[in-house]
This record gives C-alpha cells, structure tokens and sequence, in this order.
C-alpha cells in the first residue's frame, strides 16, 4: 500500500493535520477513564492492520514533512545529535535495524540491498540513492547515526549497558517533549529520569531498569507516554522554551479545538546484536482535540482523564495554563456514557 | 555531606585514599584542601606518590597551600584558577598511566570539571574519589545558549551570556558537571518572580 505523504509544517504556519484515516490510527495511550504511572511496557509485536504498532517501525503520512522538520532542526542546533566514540558499533547497528524494517515493510518506498557489506539503499520518498559499506563511516555523508535517523520518524537514543546500569551515551532528540539531549548525555537511567515527579517514590524506575537489562535481542518492547502541547510543534525543546512557551497563553474556548494537541509517544526498546547496546526509539503522535473527537469514545475518555489529572502531573506536563479550558472543550464531547475497556474507536 | 533528594545529583563518597593505587592524583579547590589534608595527612606511603593540584580560591587567606605543601608531597601543583588546574589536570591525565587513582575536592562545580576532564580521558566517573566541601553554590548551564553561570546561590538567576532569567532546575549533568537553568518567564514576558536564596 503507498502512502500519501502530506506537505505541512510543524512550526509557524503549522499546517500539520491527519487525514481521517490518520485520526482512526492514531496511538490513543488510555485504556481506562484515568491515568497513573504505570511500568505498562509490553511486547513489541505487531498489532492490528493499519495501526502504528502493524510494523515495528511506523512510516506514516506525515514522514516527509517530518524529515523536512528535523533537518531544519539540526541546522539550527547540531547539538541535538550527538554520539560519544564508543558508541559507533550500536550505530551501525541501528542502521540495520531501521534500514531492514523500513525495507521489509515498506517495499514501494525504501529498498534495500545487500552483498555482504556492500549495502544499496533507497529511499524514494526522500530521493535517496546510496551505496555504501556497512561498517565503514567514511562511506556515508555523516555519521550512520545521523544519516539513518535523518530518514526515519522518531526520536532515537542508543544508551550503552555496563555497571548494572543503561547509559545515555547517543542520539539524535528533534521532536522531544521538553528535555534535552546535550543535558542528559552520559547520564545513567535514575539520573536523566531524575525531574520525573512521583515514579521514583512508587518503584517505577528501579522496576524498569531491572527489566530492560535483560531484554533480549529479537523481543523488542514498547510503552506509551503522552503530553499536550499547544500548537502541532515537533520541537518543544528545552533549549527553544523561551520561544515556544508563550504557546500556552495562546489558548481560547474559541480556538481550543485546533490548537491543543493531544502528543502521544510511542516508545520502544531493541537489543541490539554487535554493541549488546538497547535503542530507545520515541515516535511522537500529535493529535487536535477537534480531531480527536471525531473518535466519540476518546472524546469522552480524555475529557475524564483531563479532569481527574493528579495536581503534580498537570504542572509535570506543562498543562496548568490550558488544562480547565481543554476540559470545559471535551465537556461537550462527554455525554457520561460508559465506554468501553481497551484503546481502540469502539 | 552535602544530602540532597535530586536523583540526578552525584553522591558524593569522600576522599578515602585508595592503598593500591601507584599514583594519587589529586584535584583541589578551596575548602577542599581540607579533605586533602585530612585523608593524606600522616600517610606517607601515600604522600610520596601523590600529585596535587590546589587551586585556593575563596580560602587564599587561609594558608591551605602552606599545610598541604608541608605533606611532603611528591609533587604539589598550587594554581591561580580553577580553569588553570583544570588545563594542568588535562596535561597530566593525557600522560597518566596504569593504576593512577583520581580525587577531587571541593565546591560542586569544581568536582563536577574534575569529572569531566577525567571521563575525557577515559576515567570511569564511578572509580572517582570525591568530597564536597565549601560553598553549596551551583554551577547552572543555562539550556537555551548553553553558557556556565558559576557560584549561583539564588533561583531564578540572570544567565551571565545571554542574559535570560532562569529557573535553576533540581537536575544535575554529571558530564557538564552542572545544573540546568531554563527560562523563567517563557509564559509570562516581563515578569521576573523575586529571587530566592536557595543554595548558600
């Protein structure tokens, strides 16, 4: 099946939106009408047809204009890419793993070809045509990292595993939900989770880390996590708040419908088999709430997780200016019918 | 010891002598002199394999320079800045060899450079011996252009490079071997909430 891959931007203008079929397989994270941290990681295996989870890497209708984004991005601020030397065997690494997926899955679009470590890589959407030898860096325009990630939706970070912990020693952060890259370079699990209100005192990260230390190569594992952000922007930095954090002024019962997205992560975890390093991907789905809506089901459960939001995760996720008129919005969706278990449209 | 509920922030163990290194690299700045003397003082097996970098700073008036030279260190390094020890350290790790111990000394800040030049040099950061002493003021990283703010003692403060005032953050990078300031007033223009001392 080929995409349609849209032309929109996720700043100034900001002419992003989902087509209907987007909105219908869009990664709604609320599988109750309330939300509490949860360890929720799951297997990675491949979920109904069309979802985001079908493919273990999700190409969507928005892939061209979010490379497009990203590039704008690294231009600006080379400092949201980033790898320390010895991370360059998890690099190549990840080059296979993106480079497979997308080719396995999405054939009509990327292809990819291999004579042992003479690789041929096309990318058509992009207009990419490369060949190059697998393992050796001075055959690719830059870094393997950067160069697979600059073609693939989705924030990524290779953390290293040594000293019973998972080190954040690479990767490449252009759509991320206010923290930075350059900041939490090198630090350990606990510590760049260290800002996260709540989880430490429940066991969340001990329980976590215990369990991604022994993820095995070829079983991959998700979760879902999710914010709002105020406008379609991809890049809500901490190193652009001063220019973005005006944003969420900018709310009115009037305009609250397009410009309050809900923004939902898909974060998953792969093995990887030469560095024994774990790729952490951290796709970001944005979603108007005049868009969500249309899914009557969701309408009604956002509003009741929006409304019972404990006070330390409403400011935790920058809601505290936009939450009551985001509520009172998806008051009117919500007709107190029950709804259904599970995150699926009924 | 400094006690802090930040999960980021480093603990920091104090400055044990390690027996088996074959050579003591020690960098000190200030009051940290103190935990120099106090860990090496009558140790002089240890002395006499012990570099030591001092940088007096804040404590010039206290002669911390004169006691640590009366250790009979093999060699004692006393700096005018923290940025000069820090160039010095450099020379000394790029040719360091087999079984040096490394230990830093003094305000957060400092031990956080100390850090970071060693992990430079491919220091594993947790094999580190380090004691804070002095000052409980932070060195803040202002996230939008990146620049150090040093001995910051009030929350928010005015970022010395780029001048935004900034919200100093409850998280620590133990590689910039700093805190993270971002802009206070972001979602309100003009308004700058009254400085509270926090950290003196």
């Amino acid at each position: 099946m080929t995409i349609q891959f849209k032309n929109e931007t996720f700043r100034d203008d900001f002419t992003f939106s989902n087509s209907p079929e987007a909105i219908r397989r869009f990664p709604f994270p609320f599988d109750k009408d309330q939300y509490m941290y949860a360890v929720n990681i799951e297997q990675h295996m491949p979920g109904p047809a069309k979802s985001a989870t079908e493919f273990p890497i999700d190409i969507d209708e928005h892939y061209v204009s979010e490379m497009r984004d990203r590039a704008l991005v690294l231009k600006a601020d080379p400092l949201r890419c980033q790898s320390l030397p010895h991370m360059i065997t998890a690099e190549w690494d990840l080059v296979e793993l993106l480079m497979e997926s997308m080719a396995k899955h999405y054939p009509e679009h990327f292809t990819l070809t291999r004579d042992g470590d003479r690789w041929h890589w096309i990318n058509r959407p992009l207009e990419i045509d490369q060949t190059f030898t697998f393992g050796d860096a001075a055959t690719l325009p830059c870094p393997p990292m950067e160069y697979v990630t600059r073609q693939c939706q989705g924030d990524f970070c290779l953390l290293d595993q040594r000293n019973d912990n998972l080190w954040m020693d690479a990767g490449i952060v252009t759509t991320q939900a206010d923290w930075s890259l350059d900041f939490d370079m090198g630090m350990n699990f606990m510590e760049w989770h260290g800002p996260v209100p709540l989880a430490h005192d429940m066991g969340v990260f001990d329980r976590a880390l215990k369990f991604l230390l022994n993820l095995q190569q070829g079983r991959p594992v998700r979760r879902l996590n999710w914010t709002m952000t105020v406008n379609p922007r991809l890049d809500t930095s901490p190193e652009n708040y001063h220019k973005w954090g005006i944003d969420r002024t900018t709310v009115t019962p009037e305009n609250v419908g397009n410009k309050v997205h809900l923004r939902v992560e898909l974060q998953a975890l792969w093995r990887l088999p030469r560095s024994n390093a774990i790729v952490f991907s951290i796709r970001c789905y944005l979603i108007k709430m005049e868009e969500l809506v249309t899914i009557p089901k969701w309408g009604r459960r956002l509003h009741r997780v929006l409304r019972d939001l404990p006070p330390e995760l409403v400011d935790y996720k920058g809601l505290t200016r936009f939450r009551d008129t985001t509520v009172d919005y998806l008051a009117r969706h919500d007709d107190g019918a029950p709804t259904s278990p599970g995150f699926f449209p009924d | 010891m400094l006690v802090s509920n930040i999960k980021s922030r480093p603990v920091y163990g104090g400055l044990k002598v390690d027996d088996a290194a074959r050579r003591h690299l020690v960098a000190a700045e200030g009051e940290g002199a103190l935990a120099v003397l106090a860990a090496f003082a009558g140790r002089a097996e240890a002395t006499a394999r012990a570099t030591v970098l001092y940088a007096p700073g804040g404590s010039a008036g206290e002669d911390h320079a004169a006691k640590l030279a009366a250790l009979g260190l093999d060699d004692l390094f006393v700096m005018p800045s923290q940025a000069t020890l820090i160039t010095r350290l450099n020379v000394i790790l790029a040719t360091a060899t087999m079984g040096t111990r490394l230990y830093a000394a003094g305000v957060e800040g400092f031990i956080g450079s100390v850090v970071a030049a060693g992990m430079a040099h491919g220091v594993d950061q947790a094999s580190i011996r380090t004691e804070h002493r002095g000052s409980l003021a932070r060195r803040v990283q202002c996230v939008h252009c990146k620049g150090m703010t040093e001995n910051v003692t009030v929350s928010p403060v005015v970022c010395s490079h780029c001048g935004i005032q900034l919200l100093v953050r409850d998280h620590f990078s133990r590689r910039l071997g700093a805190f993270q300031g971002v802009s206070v007033n972001a979602e309100t223009p003009g308004e700058i909430p009254p400085a509270e001392e926090l950290y003196a």
